[in-house]
């Protein structure tokens, strides 16, 4: 293990720092007038980290010589597949920021920098393998993601989400470190592996408590039940670009991250968290579901249907095998897929004086004034409730199909029978579209890279995604397969 | 024909006019939804002659590796082969039914219903379980949008109704389907009705197939969707709905309950028998009192599906091709029923009974063909009502006669109905002077109901044509579920021969 192996393999992380160092030189002499330019040249440094990251993934990397720097840091093929996802989120989030913002001449140079930076946190979180590091990405993405909240500073609501976003993140992170530093005082040790080899021979008191903090922190980062106040809040005052980052890539870093710790550092003591999980799997379902029905703000609405689609998701990793890691990853890229379709298609919805709708009566009858926006949505909302043959079917039945062969019957059946519940406001998102007279509120003109990110979006998540199983899958399989390398 | 992708081609050929349809305006849509929906009746047509009676189980099969976890396989055997001739041959009619009624949206409508067409026809045609249940579910979204846009007053509510019952029942068997196939190891459809379950673990699978296929027949108590959901669709809306959708909930049974469960089957058959004997007596006597004629059919269908399900848990062959004809005459019946409510109520706007009466008068022709109708719904021979509900009752007077005595009063309250109903719109004096300047009927509706009548006609006289494509099938299903079949308590013995030998011999006279 010697100093350029380790440069060589965060070199998506440098690709990042300095682009966004150089880029912040930019800004800083170009002022706002430059914020186009640098949108494009962080788009550019997100896509060559995709790049680099590519081998990784394709190749199936695991093992010791994916380990950086005497084992804080690990580049291995499940690390790529959530840094892949990162950057196609954080990339969209900054292409479809301009149209936004300009609205407000609020498009600053400082945005790109911003999510690039948070990209560089969210890329180590899911590469930690060590408490410090995991802390380090963390903090590093969410200071850049408190700002990103309270960007629209003329805006009162997007002030109040900053805030809310920051107490709450703050007092996340707290409770995730006492059960760091109570897991450190325990195990002896920051390494996941070192954890897991104190654990290998059962669980003391104190090592349960670390860890039952560890998953409060974490569940606050996913926005898992009960932990899930802030999220309605903060999607809904956050700039709508920004949104469609927060529902993006911070959910794929932090999940990543919990599955991390989940397996790596707490795999041996299984049977210890499966229960929690299975608890905020079950309540984020029931409760995202029951939350999101009388929300008349589509924005509140997606809020609650990502804590939903987040209770999914946790069913595979309620199980811990190998085969429920790959059923989240996968759902992991659906869901990126319909959350950026979903907000993207938010940002076009828009008065003829250009200002946002997101009251949800003021869609009503759309179908007939904006037939192709009308068709988007919908196919959104019964992928995101799971309807066959959209594509959002494929990853609940990828999670149940793993919960049912791991022996999890019960939760399998209990998770479908509340995605029932799920189904009606995804319903009733539909029925005002195509079934209530038109209100002929949406006209404004839309973006064309909002309508080329809808349109890629939708393909995806079309039936046409299916023909993506297989590959897709084996891809989920093999950084599956790395994550249990260790064990 | 082998090797030639026709099931696809019927898939395919719907499907790519539905996405035309979004875009042509309203008169070509029209034309381009009934050329796609002719063009799959003749390729049904084509598969019917090209099916080969006494050949391999599975015909036209089609098979690709196209996605993980499961395969793109298409098949049919006799049982499906009939129901997708009764899907593609009631598409043109629906498209025709909706020519005139259908004014807003039309390039949507058309697109939801050439899409509900490829849906059905997958449903009948996969042989993979989880394909099986793309299609089964994927149904639900044409439907929801066709309730909810254009249909009548409560249409919201009902659209929500049916949507929801549904969903539930089905992701109850998704995960028996998971656990399936963990078990045995296989997606494809065939293999799993060979494969024996653990009787344990039947009973599990079958209550979630039950709470799926039940909702969708639907049986009582759980049939509160379908009047609803009848009442505010569309004319063509409850023609597909009564004519098709209903028979998944059959098929499903037929295809999954039966053979992959067979003695769950025969331990839930007293409760079969039970929720079907009570929904013939209760939705046949709720009928009797509807002022709303569709509602009147929807209840009428609740009371034929139950003589489809007891036919189906009779155990026996009389009874399995009893309840398939049942649903293929049904099918057929209840299509045109609700097309003779469709044509007045396009006239009149209302479905209230009593604001019509004597229409034999001015509406001749009309009155023929609902009477036609009228008769094959209770059962007369020579329709086909008769040919079906005979088997079915006979089928289950073996397995038991107090099922059989109280079902048959079912065709009692059905005559009851039905022409009461009939004289209240048809006969008597012309109470109103709207009704009574209705015109007849014209060509577009006459080419409509001529072939349903035909085909009710062809089926009542001469049914062998129906039923030769799935004796094999239904022969190879009650050697299935033989080793299961309940004990009957009728004892039927021919002079002095042993019921086995009977059995045998009521084979050959077909």
């Amino acid at each position: 293990m010697d100093w350029s192996q380790s440069l060589r393999l965060i070199a998506p992380e440098e690709t990042l720092s300095f682009a966004s160092l150089v880029l912040l030189l930019i800004a800083a002499w170009g002022g706002d007038k430059a914020a186009r330019l640098i949108s494009v040249l962080a788009v550019a440094a997100l896509v060559a980290a995709g790049v680099l990251v590519a081998p990784a993934l394709c190749g199936g990397a695991m093992g010791v010589e994916t380990y950086a720097f005497f084992g804080q840091f690990k580049a291995d093929a499940f690390a790529s597949f959530a840094k892949v996802l990162i950057y196609i989120s954080a990339a969209v989030s900054i292409m479809v920021a301009p149209a936004y913002f300009d609205r407000f001449k609020a498009m600053r140079a400082e945005y790109p920098v911003l999510v690039v930076l948070a990209a560089i946190g969210m890329s180590m979180m899911v590469s930690a393998t060590n408490l410090i590091t995991l802390y380090i990405g963390l903090e590093m993405n969410s200071l850049a993601a408190y700002v990103l909240a309270a960007f629209l500073r003329t805006d009162g609501r997007s002030a109040e989400a900053g805030l809310k976003y920051f107490v709450l993140g703050a007092l996340a992170s707290g409770i995730l470190l006492f059960g760091m530093s109570l897991t450190y005082g325990f195990a002896g040790t920051t390494s996941f592996d070192g954890i897991s080899a104190s654990m290998a021979h059962g669980l003391s008191h104190g090592a349960l408590f670390g860890l039952v903090f560890v998953f409060a922190g974490l569940a606050f980062k996913i926005s898992a039940v009960p932990f899930h106040m802030w999220t309605p809040d903060v999607y809904e005052g956050a700039p709508t670009p920004v949104t469609t980052l927060f529902a993006t890539a911070p959910k794929v870093a932090a999940m990543a991250l919990t599955m991390r710790v989940a397996i790596e550092a707490f795999g041996e003591q299984a049977h210890a968290w499966q229960q929690i999980v299975v608890f905020a799997a079950l309540a984020s379902i029931v409760i995202g579901a029951l939350g999101a029905m009388r929300q008349s703000n589509i924005k509140r609405l997606m809020a609650y249907s990502s804590i939903n689609n987040v209770g999914f998701m946790l069913v595979g990793l309620a199980v811990a095998t190998p085969e429920g890691i790959s059923a989240m990853l996968f759902y992991l890229a659906i869901y990126v897929a319909m959350s950026i379709g979903g907000f993207v298609m938010i940002l076009m919805l828009a008065d003829e004086n250009g200002n946002p709708v997101e009251d949800l009566g003021k869609m009503a009858g759309l179908s007939r004034t904006r037939p192709g926006l009308a068709l988007a949505l919908a196919m959104i909302m019964f992928s995101l409730a799971g309807i066959p043959p959209m594509f959002g079917f494929w990853g609940k039945f990828l999670v149940f199909k793993a919960a049912v062969d791991g022996g999890m019957i019960a939760l399998a059946a209990l998770g479908f029978a509340a995605s029932v519940i799920g189904a009606f406001y995804y319903l009733k998102v539909v029925k005002i579209m195509y079934f209530d007279e038109p209100a002929d509120v949406v006209k404004g003109q839309s973006d064309i890279w909002h309508k080329l990110v809808l349109v890629g979006s939708c393909v995806v998540i079309s039936p046409l995604g299916f023909l993506l199983t297989r590959w897709l899958g084996h891809l989920a399989d093999t950084a599956a397969a790395a994550l249990f390398s260790g064990l | 024909m082998s090797g030639f992708p026709i099931l696809s081609l019927m898939l395919l050929v719907p499907l790519a006019a539905a996405l035309a349809c979004l875009y042509l305006d309203a008169k070509s849509a029209r034309v381009v939804a009934l050329v796609a929906t002719l063009v799959d009746l003749a390729l049904g047509i084509v598969l019917w002659m090209n099916f080969d009676i006494g050949g391999a189980q599975w015909q036209f099969t089609e098979r690709h590796e196209l996605f993980s976890g499961f395969s793109y396989a298409l098949g049919i055997d006799g049982i499906a082969l009939l129901l997708i001739l009764l899907s593609v041959f009631l598409m043109p009619i629906c498209i025709g039914a909706s020519w005139n009624s259908i004014e807003k949206r039309v390039g949507e409508y058309m697109a939801a219903f050439l899409l509900m067409e490829t849906l059905m026809i997958g449903v009948f045609a996969a042989q993979d379980i989880f394909l099986f249940y793309m299609f089964f579910e994927a149904g639900l979204i044409p439907m929801y949008l066709i309730i909810g846009i254009w249909g009548g007053a409560d249409r919201i509510y009902a659209a929500y109704k049916f949507f929801l019952y549904t969903l539930l029942g089905s992701v109850l068997m998704l995960v028996a389907m998971l656990w399936m196939v963990h078990t045995a190891g296989t997606t494809s459809v065939p293999a799993l009705m060979a494969y024996d379950f653990d009787p344990q673990a039947q009973t599990w699978l079958f209550l979630a197939f039950f709470a799926s296929f039940a909702v969708k027949m639907p049986m009582w108590p759980v049939h509160t969707w379908l009047p609803a959901a009848h009442v505010q669709a569309p004319t063509a809306g409850s023609v597909i709905l009564a004519g098709v959708l209903l028979k998944m909930g059959g098929y499903g049974f037929i295809r999954f309950s039966l053979p992959m469960f067979p003695e769950a089957s025969a331990y839930f058959a007293p409760l079969v028998w039970g929720l079907s004997m009570a929904a013939v007596v209760i939705t046949s006597l709720i009928a009797l009192v509807q002022s709303d004629m569709k509602k009147l059919i929807a209840y009428s269908s609740v009371a034929h599906m139950a003589i489809v399900t007891i036919g189906l848990f009779a155990f026996n062959p009389q009874g399995l091709e009893g309840s398939m004809l049942v649903m293929l005459s049904h099918g057929l019946v209840s299509g045109a029923l609700f097309l003779c409510v469709g044509i007045i109520y396009d006239r009149l706007h209302t479905r209230e009974i009593v604001r019509y009466g004597g229409l034999a008068i001015n509406m001749p022709r009309y009155a023929l063909f609902f009477l036609l109708f009228t008769m094959a719904s209770i059962g007369l021979p020579g329709t086909s009502g008769f040919v079906g509900e005979f088997l079915s009752l006979g089928g289950i007077y073996q397995a038991s006669s107090w099922t059989a005595l109280i079902c048959t009063t079912g065709i009692i309250l059905g005559a009851a109905y039905m022409l009461y109903l009939y004289r209240r719109i048809a006969f008597g004096d012309q109470k109103n002077a709207d009704a009574a300047a209705m015109a007849d009927l014209d060509v577009r509706e006459l080419l409509m109901v001529v072939p349903l009548g035909l085909a009710v006609l062809w089926m009542g006289v001469y049914p062998e044509s129906f039923i030769a494509p799935m004796r094999a099938d239904i022969a190879a299903l009650d050697a299935r579920i033989a080793r299961a079949k309940p004990e009957g308590d009728a004892k039927l013995a021919m002079g002095k021969e042993k019921p086995a030998h009977e059995e045998a011999a009521h084979e050959g006279a077909h």
